[in-house]
């Protein structure tokens, strides 16, 4: 019973991004995905970069807050970092993974598919913010992710007044949104 | 204009800014125009994105941070696969092929030397006898040379028991965690003693091995005993040139005992005068931090800090690190060098800017000389 619930604070903990949730899950699954990757023809890094990406998958699930979770946090991490190996070495042609595919079914085909459709959202606007430049990039980046006001913003960038400063952030993100929807709707 | 107060108002309905009057307003503003309420469901849309990728970033940016500590501790299984691991790691993954090689060598070796026992002649005896009577000389010889060289350095002893007292010189860094350190050729110029002193104090006596007054390179080399061998270097020794305008940052000494962070970028690939050698660089540096590292934001030392032309307005000068693989190639001529390894992966790489400094710190060392 103590086990469920403890469970259920860290996945709590792990949506509100806090550091101490975080490091405990990393601690008590990590090991186990880097043996995973590491017996089936991987690397350190790539064992780093799946575990990374299931962590995502699992915040992406927290986040919607409608996860009910109906199996260990240590199963899904798992059936989620098998996945996304077996993914990626299909993509390499290298596929080797033994054993069957049981397991697997911890976690639902369509977490996957949501996953996916979210990781591709995030390279979109990743590649559009990266073809803005400064200081649009950090204009934008100051005002709706730090969630600066105008009045700052234009004290530590330099512009003479709010104004200013608001008409240069609206070029910037009609720029960014031009090019982040011209890619989302070619895609 | 209008289309900045429009999109103001959007954001502010979207974010639920607005007074009740003025969103009964803009709803209907919204009913009646399809433009508004499309831009609105778009722009929701768009800052839902915007939020997303943050919050995602966020957690890429903090995952990295939690492995690098958690490697650290040794809470996970180290994740550059650090000494052991790595043998563990390469170890599974061939073992069967090296099991092969290993048995099929054997097999080999066996085979060619139960031949030759068959076929070589049975005589040589002598011969060997003659060498091993040459040896025995050789080894009689180096036994006087010894006792000689003992009796001289008892003789010499006397003199360097006074203590030194050193000024500060400058900064010099970690290449090699057997003790090989890079520093720049003036900080040592015409030194008749040299020392070392690591953030925490301690102070180590050191002997230039290389110097190259042209691209003021030195490189030093720990000699006391005290010194431990350190944990694989975080940082790495870039041999491309950087970028212009790519942020770096320094650490050094400067005139101080205690180890002084400054930041700045890249600022002509060329330093001064149009000299290839270096590079101009601009950050606030004052004469201790000659022989600093100047490290990008990947952890990777692309330059020595060289303060010897501040004449020239603010600007500093760096020795480009792909000098430090030329000097250490010099070096190497001399078989005793010949392991000395310069670190070719930065662990540092997504870490951020406090961290980084907080693992560098400890491989960037005072040069001290008299």
């Amino acid at each position: 019973m103590k086990a469920e619930q403890n469970e259920k604070a860290l996945l709590q903990g792990l949506a509100n991004n806090d550091k101490k949730a975080i490091e405990t899950i990393y601690k008590t699954n990590y090991n186990m995905v880097q043996a995973l990757v590491i017996n089936n023809n991987g690397s350190a890094d790539d064992a780093k970069d799946i575990f990374q990406e299931a962590m995502i998958v699992l915040y992406e699930k927290v986040k919607t807050g409608t996860f009910e979770l109906n199996c260990l946090i240590k199963t899904y991490v798992y059936s989620v970092s098998r996945r996304l190996w077996l993914k990626r070495l299909l993509h390499q042609n290298k596929y080797s993974l033994s054993g069957d595919h049981d397991e697997l079914h911890a976690v639902p085909e369509e977490d996957m598919e949501e996953h996916e459709r979210l990781d591709t959202e995030y390279t979109m606007m990743e590649k559009a913010v990266n073809t803005l430049g400064e200081p649009c990039k950090s204009l934008l980046e100051a005002f709706y992710m730090q969630k600066k006001n105008m009045q700052e913003i234009a004290l530590s960038f330099g512009y003479t007044n709010a104004e200013n400063a608001k008409n240069q952030k609206y070029k910037c993100l009609m720029r960014l949104k031009k090019v982040f929807f011209t890619q989302y709707k070619t895609d | 204009m209008d289309d900045i107060k429009l999109l103001e108002a959007v954001e502010q309905y979207i974010n639920g800014q607005m007074s009740t009057d003025e969103r009964v307003y803009f709803e209907q503003l919204r009913k009646s125009n399809p433009e508004i309420d499309q831009l609105v469901v778009e722009h929701t849309f768009f800052l839902h994105q915007m939020n997303r990728f943050d919050e995602t970033r966020k957690l890429k940016h903090r995952l990295n941070d939690v492995h690098i500590e958690l490697a650290e501790k040794g809470l996970i299984k180290s994740a550059k696969l650090k000494g052991q691991a790595k043998v563990v790691y390469l170890y599974n993954r061939y073992k069967r092929v090296t099991a092969i090689a290993a048995s099929i060598a054997g097999i080999t070796a066996l085979a060619i030397s139960g031949l030759f026992i068959y076929l070589s002649p049975a005589k040589q005896k002598g011969e060997i006898e003659f060498l091993s009577g040459e040896i025995k000389a050789i080894k009689n010889q180096s036994r006087q040379q010894t006792k000689e060289i003992n009796n001289i350095k008892e003789n010499i002893k006397v003199s360097p028991a006074t203590t030194i007292t050193y000024r500060t010189g400058g900064t010099g860094f970690l290449i090699d965690s057997k003790g090989y350190i890079v520093t720049n050729a003036h900080v040592v110029e015409g030194a008749h003693n040299v020392a070392v002193q690591n953030a925490g104090g301690t102070e180590f006596t050191v002997r230039v091995v290389y110097t190259d007054v042209q691209r003021d390179l030195a490189i030093l080399k720990v000699e006391d005993n005290t010194f431990k061998v350190q944990a694989p270097i975080p940082y790495s020794i870039k041999k491309a040139s950087a970028d212009i305008a790519e942020p770096i940052y320094t650490l050094g000494y400067p005139q101080r005992t205690d180890i002084v962070y400054g930041e700045g970028y890249l600022a002509a690939k060329t330093g001064f005068d149009g000299d290839t050698l270096t590079c101009q660089i601009s950050i606030a540096a004052n004469p201790g931090n000659s022989g600093g590292p100047i490290i990008n934001r990947n952890g990777e030392v692309i330059g020595i800090l060289s303060a010897r032309q501040l004449s020239a307005e603010g600007a500093v000068f760096a020795t480009q690190s792909k000098y430090i693989y030329n000097a250490l190639k010099q070096l190497q001529k001399d078989t005793t060098y010949q392991k000395i390894k310069l670190p070719a992966t930065s662990s540092l790489k997504g870490a951020d800017r406090m961290q980084q400094v907080k693992k560098i710190s400890d491989y960037v060392y005072m040069v001290k000389v008299n």
